[in-house]
């Protein structure tokens, strides 16, 4: 067995130290060892985005990082997002325009979202099609959730003008 | 699935990341962006002793203009490159493939060094720096030696890297007014390998291309250069730059796509890929004018 190693990081703004195993993924890690079940697991080999995370501010594939990796970084979640109320709208659009079913790809793919809308701007339907190309959704076929997208990019834009 | 346990240790320094390599021998991996290898070591593909983390050294990550190269670190993220105005105007045919290299979370990770010692045959990038006719430099316990793209690429994941070996910098000789590239590629998805891809640079002369080197990707067991495509294109005949392709390739099947459509695809590509290096052979004529 592979000796654990101590890691001591901020995870949605809290600091939390743990004695880990290296193999120990960084979602596996939110999930199991934190009880931050919001990050989901579905392919474990980087091809779903069930996974997607923050570290250091960008998004990330919590399956292709180690919780040994994240020694001083600054991990963010969908909780730990959800909570500080930054899309808050994001959310009421996705419910609003029937942008999830089952809800497993949710979280992803609105972190995903998110990086995209943080740019700035008014990204077309093209453009956020090629964003969240790498977040899986089985249920809603994707229309809807570019719809809701698209919709806060302007609602945003908007009451920024 | 989850991996086989292994150990982990944070290499401070190229140096002390060879040493690490020496000490543990065969059982000891390098570990990058781990865009590639942590998915291997989830789906148990491989199970190395120890993982030297090369994510600390902030000497192997950069981009910068020296002696006529763009030179990028090897632990430069996909992401930097995509964004890095030195790549746009330096290297342009890099900046044109990197959109297509994988998804926005996989970009913020993946380290050009990582994908061009991975060197996936269906990847943009070692395509891109064959096409580029770049180098590679490598670190080794005798020192730094450089690599030429053409002696680069061994065979199915195999290059010049030996297994003691960090591969520390890519280089890429900067664009000069002359210089034309085309990039295109088919994948079922976007930001998936692609069932068959073509990085291409030339020279204008005049109205007419020289020294063309076309890299096709996701056709064989390494990228490819199609030399006699490239002898035909440079007379100016595109048509026997197709026919050529026969000879020049012969792709096998994968999960992507059967050799015979990525042998149709080959020919697509060629005819495209042209008509953007002539196009924009016209648009400099033209002053830029799109
Ligand atoms: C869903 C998904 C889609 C993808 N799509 C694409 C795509 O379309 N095109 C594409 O090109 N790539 C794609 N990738 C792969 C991605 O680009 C990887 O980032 C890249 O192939 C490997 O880079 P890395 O930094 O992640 O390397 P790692 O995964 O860390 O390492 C890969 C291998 O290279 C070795 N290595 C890494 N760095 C060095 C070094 N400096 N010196 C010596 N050896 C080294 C490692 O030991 C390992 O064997 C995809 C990945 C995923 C998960
Ligand atoms: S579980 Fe990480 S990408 Fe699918
Ligand atoms: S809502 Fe079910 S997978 Fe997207």
């Amino acid at each position: 067995m592979s000796r654990q190693l101590d890691i001591a990081l901020t995870v949605n703004g809290e600091r939390v130290s743990e004695r880990v195993e290296p193999r120990l993924n960084l979602v596996d890690f939110l999930r199991d060892t934190l009880g931050l079940t919001g990050s989901h697991v579905g392919c474990e080999h980087g091809v779903c985005g069930a996974c997607t995370v923050r570290v250091n501010g960008t998004i990330v594939r919590g399956c292709l990082m180690l919780a040994v990796q994240c020694d001083g970084a600054r991990v963010e979640t969908i909780e730990g997002v959800s909570d500080s109320g930054a899309i808050a709208d994001l959310q009421e659009a996705f419910t609003r325009r029937n942008a999830l079913q089952c809800g497993y790809c949710t979280p992803g793919m609105l972190l995903t979202a998110q990086e995209l809308l943080a740019r700035g701007g008014l990204p077309t339907r093209e453009e956020i099609r090629e964003h969240i190309s790498g977040n899986y959704c089985r249920c809603t076929g994707y229309h809807a959730i570019v719809d809701a997208i698209e919709a806060v990019a302007q609602q945003r834009n908007g009451s920024k003008a | 699935m989850k991996p086989a346990p292994f150990a982990y240790a944070k290499a401070r320094s190229v140096e002390d990341a060879l040493r690490l390599l020496r000490e543990h021998g065969e059982g000891a991996r390098l570990l990058a962006g781990g865009q590639s290898l942590i998915a291997t070591l989830n789906m148990r593909l491989s199970s190395p002793a120890i993982l030297i983390d090369l994510n600390e050294i902030a000497a192997l990550s950069g981009i910068a203009l020296r002696d006529g190269d763009v030179v990028i670190g090897a632990m430069t993220r996909h992401a930097e490159v995509q964004q890095s105005d030195i790549v746009a105007s330096h290297a342009p045919l890099v900046a044109a493939a990197m959109p297509h290299v994988g998804h926005a979370a996989i970009r913020n990770r993946g380290t050009i060094g990582g994908s061009i010692a991975f060197a996936d045959p269906a990847a943009e990038l070692p395509a891109c720096l064959l096409a580029l006719g770049g180098r590679v430099e490598i670190a080794g316990a005798t020192g730094t030696r450089m690599v030429a793209a053409d002696d680069y690429f061994r065979g199915l994941y195999e290059t010049a890297v030996g297994a003691d070996e960090v591969l520390t910098a890519i280089r890429l000789p900067a664009a000069t007014p002359a210089s034309r590239f085309g990039f295109l590629e088919f994948p079922r998805r976007h930001g998936d390998y692609a069932m068959a891809g073509l990085a291409a640079t030339a020279r204008a002369d005049g109205a007419s291309l020289k020294d063309v080197r076309l890299a096709y990707f996701g056709v064989g067991m390494t990228p490819v250069r199609a030399r006699k495509a490239e002898a035909a294109l440079a007379g100016g005949d595109v048509e026997a730059a197709v026919t050529a392709l026969v000879s020049d390739l012969d792709p096998p099947d994968d999960i992507q796509a059967s050799g015979a459509v990525k042998r149709h695809l080959a020919g697509v590509l060629l005819r495209r890929v042209t008509a953007q290096m002539d196009a924009r052979i016209e648009s400099a004529h033209d002053g830029g004018k799109a």
